[in-house]
């Protein structure tokens, strides 16, 4: 049956900001979906709030709304473009939640237009945890003890029945937001409250726990004739009780039997039925008991998610793109399996490896967050590592976390336990949920303690807990005995997934003398392809994973098959984290493209599994593969062995793959663009600080040292307040701005443990400077200035965690001028070819450089968004030897402002204080879109989940230094009708102005306070700016209650005044959209 | 029984090692194994989906220290490893087979007699063995050929260690292999004989071992239905296997009900057919593949059942056609599964050959022609009804999505079906249990008919 004809256009609703819970693998589904539509001819309407999409890439669909996900918008939407479907699958919780906002009211019919994909009845009874736990009950299928409770009351009877510990989930929520494990009756209380209010439909399911059973996942397609196939199954080696994005997953399953197999394929194929998806891609999760085997169904998602990219990813299988195709009336059979091009769509994908997945966290970010794992999920990021064994997968997968890991590194479980291993102790370490479980388990292993006892403490299965022992007993055998000197004793080593830099730490050498003695001894990885259905047939696609294969002694297999072509290798940036996301999977994607566009064979590197970059169809060939020197090494050296491998790309991944230069250049492998030696002048304080001499650029005042005595002394020389930071460093981890020496002792002690060899460096810090941004590209000649970015917040809080205004709004035509001449002489200074970002401050009209980082910015796809200036193409083009000038780049004269806003994950870590300084928090950004910088900023803030209000009452509280520019920001809210409390110190100023205001108490001052009132939903908006570590400390759980409450904050004055200029647009009349395309075509 | 005695000298031979090559004498054209060799090598080069690795011409295949096992290729190949099972020297027809789960099924599975099975999933064992999947009451393959060694299992089902069953069942393998690089060879090269040599000494004479794996027969001709056949009318009483609602509640259904009779022939059929036709509520007689049709006739069933089993159709169809079209004749209803799939069209005239490749795993889709619906099948077979040589008063129920062959034909009016997959899966999906149920429709319509 062909596809259905009586639809011509399709909206597709995207994720928005990446936040915890739904990052880049939105991205990719939405992105598969809308080239799949398109090329069936279909008119395809996208939006999606992100800019550091690919799917927002104009080209991609007919009409891309860079707007909010909002009911609203889309109403807009649906009267301009008048869409004859609506895919609400691709764009996680928001599009559907979106989605079923509109189908609930009426607007969809309204429209007529219809739903495709999941309809509304599927969404509510998966969503709805009792309609849910109906539905399973109707086919038969088990679920944990359950009753879903609408007040505290209720709770407290249903956890009667129930037991504990309970597991809590509250309705319609994120990746389990507000959900939790209680395990006595106040935590009990603690949680039901909270899940209470957090719930948009005010529910929470009190459940029987399930903790420690085995978890399993099952990724299900369906059409619309009622076949279903089983993409892959997915087993957590973390037993339930931790969420399933923050376990360490593998696939396919490991320990189940056929029988018990099958069970479940039958149960999640019922399930599908049931709850009724129609089409498409679901996700539905299972627990096993243990030790009787009964299973128990936990839950389904009626779309594609975190586990799909996964599964689409492990087997080669395009869930997300046959999943639209399905959805459009296909049926499996009538779809190709891209990879094989000889067998349908319509089958099981069987694989001949074994997958790992592991989370990627970053609780160092957070002071105060509380690491125990949960069932509401807190990684920010993953990776996968694909091996033909599981050892070899688990520990390819340690090794691409990036967090310094090389395999089952060493730990110290606790300074007591090296003192006095006490198995008891031991034991009630392992049985914490935390990050780094596997490493305690290992080092529970090597202190002796049986695999039956850590069981006992953690419910990991046997299985995986004796492959984890099998590595402790290698490695032992290694430190006693040293690296084996001959090829097939080595070559075992390798087979079981021990890198070179563990076996250098293991023995005492360094990783070259191992890689070394490898390439002596040949013993070398060779390639094998992800390809479906285990060798069953041939397949065409590159796509690739490395293994140590054969016997060690003669020839392995390589299935490499590298072409006579001359080929550009990118190097991708490995799991997201708060610093590094999708903005640098946007640039390798769009280097992929550009080369490929001219003719280079692209060739991918990646080992995170969310991204766009690990589609096989995004690069020619795809490696996935750890990003460390050893894995990237080696596949080039099977690459060179055919064909020219031009260069290598590492500016456009971040920080990992720049990381790798040193090594590459080594190993006498080519860098495209910029050379490494450039980017490490811009990191060296001495060597810069003389450049920009000759330059005659100027930089706040600034020193590099590397004790405490040295900080003091160039302190007092420059002045407090200071910033004070490691080199080498992305997303301002560990920046902090530092007011007297006590504070700059304390952090000297931390940072000097922490970083070791590398130095410190401290600068002025520019209070109330203006902070710009500026992204260009270079070659060796020509620089174009791609966009100058002015931050709202004032400088001091990184770059990432400020908004900003695409034009600036504040600056002249001669200063912008003069920052042009400036970055243009830097460009040439270091000698940039491809993308250097520039950051500078702006005081009293004086322009102080901060930083340049010769590479791919965090802003490029915004800059790429907001001005159509396609720059990470562009800059792929140049670092590969094409002149600038061919691309006939002209100044940008702008009708439309861009406001990028970031985006933040404190609800999540409940505990930690959302005020923002010099390291970056952020885990996504939205852009904001319109005729003028009011608009635009509205639109910014509702992208961002802030619901900017037209009336109520606002809060304001500030420090004395901004006392006397609140008073213009509170005359412009009297007069839109806003009444104003402030604390006393605040309103005092204001009443001298001549302004009705009422004072409230701080929460120091006795109740009731402010944060009462914000509770009781009696403060629509607050504005709240403190400096000193004592005022910010008082003034924490007034932030807390404004995000648990999702109240409109703002912690700067500048940030305030632009809210202000957005409440003025919003008044004025509902906010309109507009697609993308009209404006950069000029026709808006 | 036809030569049976004879050929079957080699099957079990993995329990006798002294009759490993006494008998097996069954003539053979063995072709000089380098001229082969250089043959496939340049089709191996010439591999449209990437290059594979060319071992060098000369064989020089160097020793790994740790290797106390071998698996060489009748075309010469050499893979080392380490032995698992029976310390033995066992040869057999090479296949490869890409259930990820179900390996005891499959090991079991009386089909794949005469065979080496390459599990082309890395980690096989996992789970260790009991004794409810168990499709035989012993190990059937010829051996096993593994990636991974084998671990501790990791089930509550879980009764014995894979290791030790595999030992005690009698069983012969090789881990530690590169099953990608040989299911690769496989697939260009078609299935070819291959000799697995597990000794603790460590001494392995390569081209005796090829010759060997040369010599060995090939499965095209081989009659080895009536090894496998049971050897006397037996009862087939318990139903399929279902999970407990409470603590160890798990296990097979009684069937006490008798309402029909259903004659099984035998010719390797596995247990889970025969549990699926108790599950009917009928009785199940199972008879040996070469007891005739007036014999079975004399049973009085309701409906007669061919089973699955091992090696050629052509062979076995030498005895068992005849018997099959005296059956027609009565037009009592006759559902075939697999071999008997494929018996049941050589009784109508069809004929088969061996595929290149079998299809063997739990992931192959079929479509039912009538409706469009899609199967996802288990599946293993090596032979394959000759499309054009059907007849055409059967209609093709059936088809292959991977390859477009036949996997099921009916004749309505004559009350027969047959299906080339496997139905009762055991290893695999379960959702085309449906066609023992339309079994059991045809029958209760011919009975209300024959009273008519």
């Amino acid at each position: 049956m062909p596809k259905r004809d009586d639809i011509k256009s399709i909206l597709i609703i995207g994720a928005g900001p990446i936040v915890i819970g739904q990052a880049c693998e939105f991205d990719y589904s939405g992105t598969q979906a809308c080239k799949a539509l398109k090329e069936e001819g279909y008119r395809i309407i996208l939006l999606n709030s992100n800019p550091a999409t690919i799917m927002t890439d104009p080209g991609l669909a007919d009409a891309t709304y860079v707007e909010p996900i909002t009911a609203e918008a889309v109403k807009i939407i649906l009267e301009k473009e008048n869409p004859d479907a609506i895919l609400p699958t691709m764009g996680g919780q928001t599009a559907l939640n979106t989605a079923l906002a509109l189908a609930k009211d009426g607007t969809l019919e309204d429209f007529r237009v219809e739903l495709i994909g999941a309809n509304l009845d599927a969404i509510e009874k998966a969503e709805d945890r009792l309609l849910f736990r109906e539905a399973m009950d109707r086919i038969g299928l088990e679920s944990p003890l359950s009753h879903l409770v609408s007040n505290e009351e209720e709770g407290v009877q249903a956890v009667k029945d129930i037991g504990l510990p309970a597991i809590l989930r509250p309705s319609f929520t994120l990746a389990g937001t507000g959900g939790g494990i209680a395990y006595n009756i106040d935590e009990f209380n603690e949680i039901l409250r909270n899940a209470l209010r957090l719930s948009p439909v005010g529910t929470v399911l009190i459940e029987e726990s399930v903790l420690g059973w085995k978890e399993f996942e099952m990724e299900v397609v369906r059409d619309k004739n009622d076949n279903c196939i089983i993409v892959c199954s997915i087993e957590n080696v973390d037993p339930m009780g931790i969420h399933t994005g923050d376990s360490v997953t593998v696939a396919p399953a490991l320990t189940l039997t056929d029988k018990e197999y099958q069970r479940m394929r039958t149960a999640s194929i019922e399930v599908l039925r049931e709850i009724g998806v129609d089409t498409g891609g679901s996700n539905v999760q299972f627990a096993v008991n243990p030790n009787t085997g009964r299973l128990v169904v936990i839950e389904m998602n009626p779309r594609v998610s975190r586990s799909s990219a996964l599964a689409s990813k492990a087997t080669g299988f395009p869930i997300a793109k046959i999943a639209a195709k399905l959805a459009v009336g296909y049926t499996l059979d009538e779809l190709e399996n891209d990879i094989t091009k000889e067998t349908p769509a319509s089958f099981e994908p069987t694989i001949d490896y074994v997958v790992t997945k592991m989370p990627r966290f970053t609780f160092e970010k957070f002071a105060g967050a509380d690491a125990t794992l949960t069932t509401s999920m807190k990684s920010v990021g993953e990776a996968m590592a694909i091996g033909r064994t599981f050892l070899e997968s688990l520990q390819k997968a340690l090794n691409s976390m990036e967090t310094g890991l090389t395999g089952f590194d060493e730990i110290t479980l606790s300074d007591r336990i090296e003192l006095n291993p006490d198995k008891n102790a031991i034991l009630a370490k392992l049985s914490e949920p935390v990050p780094e479980r596997l490493l305690r388990v290992a080092q529970a292993l090597r202190i002796g303690i049986t695999v039956d006892e850590i069981y006992g403490a953690c419910s990991i299965d046997r299985w995986f807990l004796r492959q984890v022992q099998v590595a402790i007993e290698i490695e032992k055998t290694v430190v006693e005995n040293g690296i084996p000197e001959n090829k097939e004793e080595l070559f075992q080593l390798k087979c079981n997934g021990f890198s070179d830099a563990r076996l250098a730490k293991l023995s005492n050498k360094s990783e070259n003398e191992i890689s070394e003695l490898r390439s002596r001894l040949g013993v070398a990885p060779v390639f094998k392809r992800i390809d479906t259905c285990a060798a069953e047939f041939s397949a065409n696609t590159p796509y690739m994973y490395s293994c140590y294969e054969g016997d060690g002694l003669n020839h392995a297999e390589c299935e490499a098959d590298p072409t006579d072509k001359n080929k550009v290798i990118i190097l991708g940036g490995g799991p997201n984290r708060i610093g590094q996301g999708i903005e640098f999977d946007y640039c390798c994607v769009h280097a992929a493209y550009a080369l490929s566009e001219v003719g280079f064979e692209t060739i991918m590197v990646n080992c995170n599994p969310e991204t766009v970059s690990t589609d096989y169809d995004t690069s020619d060939r795809l490696y996935f593969e750890p990003l460390t020197a050893e894995s990237v090494i080696s596949l080039i050296k099977t690459e060179e062995k055919l064909g020219k491998v031009v260069g290598v790309i590492v500016q456009l991944g971040g920080q990992t793959p720049l990381k790798l230069s040193q090594a590459l250049k080594e190993a006498g492998i080519n860098i495209l663009g910029t050379s490494p030696k450039a980017i490490d002048l811009a990191e060296d304080r001495e060597q810069f600080k003389k450049l920009l001499d000759d330059l005659n650029l100027k930089q706040p005042q600034n020193g590099t040292v590397n004790s405490f005595e040295e900080a003091k002394i160039i302190a007092e020389e420059i002045g407090y307040p200071v910033v004070i930071r490691p080199s080498y460093v992305l997303g301002g981890r560990a920046m902090e701005i530092v007011y007297e020496e006590a504070a700059l002792n304390k952090y000297m002690e931390k940072a000097v443990l922490a970083t070791g060899d590398n130095p410190i460096l401290i600068d002025k810090f520019l209070s109330k400077a203006i902070e710009i941004d500026v992204d260009c590209i270079a070659d060796n000649e020509n620089v174009y200035i791609a966009g100058i970015m002015e931050h709202i917040e004032e400088a001091g809080i990184h770059s990432g965690d400020s908004a900003c205004s695409l034009p600036p709004q504040s600056l002249s035509a001669s200063l912008l001028k003069e920052v042009e001449r400036q970055s243009k002489l830097l460009a040439h200074g270091l000698g940039v070819c491809g993308l250097m970002n520039i950051q500078f401050a702006i005081k009293d009209e004086e322009i102080f450089l901060l930083e340049v980082n010769p590479r791919a910015s965090r802003t490029v796809p915004f800059v790429a968004k907001a001005t159509g200036v396609p720059i990470a193409k562009v800059a792929a083009r140049v670092m590969a030897g094409e002149r600038l000038e061919n691309f006939k780049l002209e100044k940008q004269q702008l009708n439309h402002v861009a406001i990028k806003e970031a985006v933040f994950p404190f609800a999540r870590f409940p505990g930690v204080d959302s005020i923002l300084g010099p390291e970056m928090k952020s885990t996504g950004e939205v852009m904001g879109i319109d005729k003028d910088f009011s608009l635009a900023f509205a639109k910014s803030q509702l992208a961002a989940g802030a619901k900017l209000p037209t009336a109520g009452t606002v809060f304001i509280s500030v420090r004395d230094i901004d006392k006397p520019s609140i008073v213009d920001l509170a005359v412009d809210l009297c007069y839109m009708g806003f009444l104003l409390v402030a604390t006393t110190g605040t309103a005092n100023s204001l009443e001298k102005a001549g302004l009705k205001v009422e004072k409230i108490k701080k929460v120091l001052e006795g109740r009731p306070h402010v944060v009462d009132n914000m509770i009781s939903g009696q403060i629509d908006l607050v504005i709240n700016t403190t400096e000193g570590s004592q005022a910010i400390k008082d003034s924490f759980s007034l932030r807390r209650a404004a995000i648990t409450h999702n109240i409109p904050y703002y912690t700067t004055i500048e940030g305030a005044k632009a809210a202000v200029k957005g409440i003025q647009a919003i008044s004025m009349g509902p906010l309109d959209v507009s697609p993308l395309q009209s404006y950069l075509n000029g026709s808006f | 029984m036809v030569n049976s005695d004879k050929k079957a000298s080699f099957l079990f031979a993995s329990r006798d090692t002294e009759i490993l090559y006494r008998e097996s004498g069954v003539d053979q054209d063995v072709s000089l194994a380098y001229p082969t060799l250089l043959q496939s090598f340049e089709d191996y080069a010439s591999m449209s989906d990437a290059k594979a690795t060319v071992p060098s011409e000369k064989r020089r295949v160097e020793q790994p220290a740790s290797a106390n096992a071998i698996l060489v290729l009748a075309d010469g190949t050499v893979f080392w490893g380490h032995g698992v099972g029976l310390e033995n020297d066992i040869v057999g027809e090479v296949c490869f087979n890409t259930s990820m789960t179900g390996y005891q099924e499959i090991i079991t599975d009386p089909s794949y007699a005469g065979q080496i099975i390459t599990f082309t999933f890395p980690h096989i064992g996992n789970v260790g063995t009991n004794l409810d999947d168990l499709e035989r009451e012993t190990a059937a393959a010829a051996g096993i050929i593994l990636k991974s060694d084998i671990t501790a299992p990791s089930n509550y089902r879980a009764a014995q260690d894979f290791s030790c069953w595999l030992a005690s069942t009698g069983l012969t393998g090789i881990a530690g292999i590169d099953t990608r690089n040989l299911t690769r060879r496989i697939r260009h090269f078609g299935a070819m004989n291959g000799i697995i040599s597990f000794s603790s000494q460590k001494f392995f004479d390569v081209d005796e071992l090829t010759i060997k794996a040369q010599k060995h027969p090939s499965l095209s001709g081989m009659d080895l239905a009536s090894v496998v056949s049971t050897r006397e009318l037996e009862k087939w009483s318990t139903g399929i296997w279902k999970f407990g609602s409470k603590v160890n509640d798990d296990g097979f259904e009684n069937t006490e009900r008798e309402d029909y009779h259903i004659v099984a022939i035998d010719y390797g059929a596995k247990r889970n057919i025969l549990r699926n036709l108790a599950q009917l509520g009928a009785k199940v007689t199972t008879v040996p593949s070469n007891l005739s049709a007036n014999a079975i006739l004399n049973l009085q069933p309701d409906g007669i059942f061919l089973s699955n089993g091992p090696g050629d159709p052509a062979a076995t169809a030498e005895y068992a056609v005849p018997i099959i079209r005296d059956l027609l004749n009565t037009n009592t209803p006759i559902f075939g599964i697999c071999l008997g799939h494929q018996l049941l069209s050589l009784a109508l005239g069809a004929k088969t050959e061996k595929m290149k490749n079998g299809h063997r795993g739990a992931n192959h889709p079929v479509k039912q022609i009538k409706t469009g619906r899609i199967e996802i099948t288990s599946q293993n077979h090596g032979f394959v009804i000759s499309e054009q040589t059907l007849p055409g008063s059967a209609t093709i129920t059936h088809r292959s999505l991977f390859d477009g062959s036949i996997e099921g034909f009916e004749i309505a009016e004559k009350n027969i079906f047959s299906v080339q997959y496997h139905p009762e899966a055991s290893p695999g999906p379960t959702e085309s249990d449906y066609l023992f149920r339309q079994f059991l429709e045809i029958i209760k319509k011919a009975r209300l008919s024959d009273n008519a």
